[in-house]
């Protein structure tokens, strides 16, 4: 089995989000930036996966060299080798055509995502891929398992889940609960450094989609105190002046 | 040229997020000078369907085979392409749904459009750009985006417009067919488990929304909150730790992992309001929070608030709502 997990670097969860002067990029000073942990599941599962079955696991990031601290932290976890394609990630469907491109290549069997970037949340990169390539995306699931040439996964839907079947290649968007993300051991931290890393150029047509500005949420008015003891009042508040009740 | 809007049904409804749908999808066909045409998914009725006159639709397709009941990716899209196709859609409109964001990100390669999900409001088209806000950083920011592309789809986050009432129009409904072929069914559901639903509102739809954390010390309090969100017509949700340890069901989980909701009115119950947390859920309209510790960081991030004891409050609240109706 060949699993290509793909990777995006993101900020932090507990980033304070801010933009440069001019609104037009985010102000990456001072920013930790981390795997997308939707991806955590997506390589946590196909390093389970290739332990049970036999196979070969890489992975991929479409970025600038600023990323390679998360893409070494991806093989240090488990990961066997590891493609950049080197360019801004500026818009979904030329991340796309970029991990399309790849899996091309590299004849993989399973292409495995996050459900969502935490940054742009797109939730659209996997949808994009699997048409590209003309197979099937399941997303975004909770659960994968794989027997012979036949993958049952459950994907989740508003209020319940369904499960599926798909046999011969496809691309899946991963989310908890499908298994509990590794982190890097020491082993894996030394082996890491040696493991492969190939930089390849993007290709594709250009992108169809432009920022032009970003914006922070208005702040809030600040918080109106109701005493406990008159509690029934907040109620009114809700009907009367919130009009939300 | 014309406005294609994507209708999720449900149980023979259309769901409350797909109202809001097309109400946007129509509103930008009268921005555009067009008309809005609605292609339907899922279970529904002939009824339901012509009321989405009502959001200013003036036809509905529908296709009633039955393979088509439950969400099937290959097949779906295939459907709303051959939809799109026949009307001459330059724009299709969908919700920011997991079916809905599925769907548009495969249509968006296969008819080469612009793509833009989590939009919260019309578009602006001034100087022949056509320019949607979307939100970004779970939560935490806006981004303007151009669709330069000669079509585009747009996934319109839930709660973010209100369906139009315009009482009395219905829309004719069309029985329309893409010939699906069984390839189109290779991601079709070997089964469907629905989850339960306490008081019937499903937490993504919900309006209302109220929500425990660690503050509600054990799985035998919800009452408490199942009570005040009873009273209130809302749906249930509860914090991350909460769920890690099974005092509720996973698909209640809000937060940066969880789900993201974005209800007309939020009350947190002992939650203490962690970054995480606050981004599933602060696009709410109204922010209730409700802990003991009047440093808890949710306040900051509140429109009301009381600082009290959880087990003393909510009884009175719901007790208050009650009186109320
Ligand atoms: C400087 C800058 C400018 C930008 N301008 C635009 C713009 O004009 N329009 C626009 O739409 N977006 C823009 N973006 C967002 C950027 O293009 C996103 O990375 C891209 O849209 C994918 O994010 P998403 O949220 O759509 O992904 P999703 O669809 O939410 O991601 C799903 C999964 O796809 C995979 N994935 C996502 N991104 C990558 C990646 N880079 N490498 C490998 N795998 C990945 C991951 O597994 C992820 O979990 C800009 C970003 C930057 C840094
Ligand atoms: C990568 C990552 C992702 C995460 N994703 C999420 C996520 O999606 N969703 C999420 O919720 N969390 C998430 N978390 C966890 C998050 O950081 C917090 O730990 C979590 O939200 C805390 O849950 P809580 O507020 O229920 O519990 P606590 O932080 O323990 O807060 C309990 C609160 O209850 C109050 N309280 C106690 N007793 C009473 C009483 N009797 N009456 C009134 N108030 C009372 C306390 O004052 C306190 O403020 C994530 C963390 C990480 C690192």
């Amino acid at each position: 089995m060949k699993f290509l997990v793909c990777i995006s670097n993101v900020p932090d969860t507990t980033t304070k989000i801010t933009f440069t002067p001019d609104n037009k990029e985010l102000n990456k000073a001072g920013v930790q930036f981390v795997i997308n942990p939707w991806d955590e599941y997506a390589l946590t599962r196909a390093i389970e996966l290739k332990e049970k079955l036999g196979g070969n696991v890489t992975v991929l990031n479409v970025g600038e060299a600023d990323t390679e601290p998360n893409i070494r932290k991806a093989l240090a976890i488990g990961a066997d080798d590891a493609i950049r394609v080197n360019a801004k990630p500026t818009d979904a469907f030329f991340v796309a055509q970029q991990i399309a491109a790849a899996a091309k290549d590299g004849g993989y069997d399973i292409i495995l995502m996050g459900k969502e970037s935490i940054d742009y949340n797109g939730f659209q990169v996997h949808g994009m891929v699997g048409e590209l390539l003309g197979i099937p995306t399941v997303a975004p699931a909770m659960k994968l398992d794989l027997e012979g040439n036949t993958a049952t996964l459950e994907r989740e839907i508003e209020g319940g889940k369904e499960i599926v079947e798909v046999s011969g290649p496809f691309v899946v968007s991963c989310q908890e609960p499908m298994c509990e993300p590794r982190i890097p051991n020491m082993r894996g931290i030394m082996t890491a450094r040696t493991k492969p890393l190939k930089v390849v150029e993007p290709t594709g047509e250009a992108p169809r989609t432009q920022v032009t500005e970003y914006a922070l949420p208005p702040k809030k008015q600040g918080v109106k105190l109701i005493p406990a003891e008159s509690a029934g009042d907040l109620i009114k508040l809700l009907r009367n002046e919130a009009k939300v009740i | 040229m014309s406005v294609l809007v994507v209708v999720e049904c449900d149980n023979g409804e259309v769901k409350k997020s797909s109202l809001e749908v097309a109400s946007y999808g129509s509103q930008v066909a009268q921005m555009l000078g067009t008309t809005a045409t609605a292609v339907a998914v899922g279970e529904a009725t002939e009824a339901n369907l012509a009321s989405l006159g009502e959001q200013g639709i003036s036809k509905v397709l529908y296709d009633n085979d039955s393979r088509l009941k439950d969400f099937v990716n290959g097949a779906y899209t295939k459907l709303i392409a051959a939809a799109a196709q026949q009307e001459s859609a330059q724009i299709i409109v969908l919700a920011n749904s997991n079916i809905g964001t599925a769907v548009g990100s495969r249509l968006s390669v296969r008819l080469q459009a612009s793509l833009a999900t989590n939009v919260v409001e019309l578009p602006k088209t001034d100087g022949g750009q056509f320019v949607v806000k979307r939100g970004a950083f779970s939560g935490k920011a806006f981004s303007d985006v151009v669709l330069s592309g000669e079509r585009k789809i747009i996934a319109v986050k839930k709660n973010s417009m209100e369906p139009l009432h315009n009482a009395g129009q219905t829309a004719t409904v069309e029985q329309f067919s893409a010939q699906l072929a069984d390839a189109d069914f290779a991601d079709a559901p070997k089964q469907v488990i629905m989850q339960e639903q306490a008081g019937g509102i499903l937490l993504p739809e919900a309006d209302k929304v109220v929500s425990g954390g660690r503050g509600m010390k054990g799985p035998e309090n919800w009452n408490l909150i199942e009570d005040l969100a009873k009273a209130l017509g809302a749906a249930t949700a509860c914090s991350k730790p909460v769920s890690d340890v099974d005092w509720r069901p996973h698909h209640e989980h809000v937060g940066q992992t969880g789900i993201t909701v974005s209800p007309n009115l939020y009350i947190a119950c002992g939650i203490s309001g962690a970054i995480q947390h606050l981004a599933g859920v602060n696009s709410s309209k109204v922010i209730v929070v409700i802990n003991k510790d009047p440093e808890a960081p949710f306040f900051k991030a509140a429109d009301y608030g009381i600082v009290g004891d959880v087990f003393d409050v909510l009884p009175k609240l719901t007790q208050a709502v009650k009186e109320l109706n």
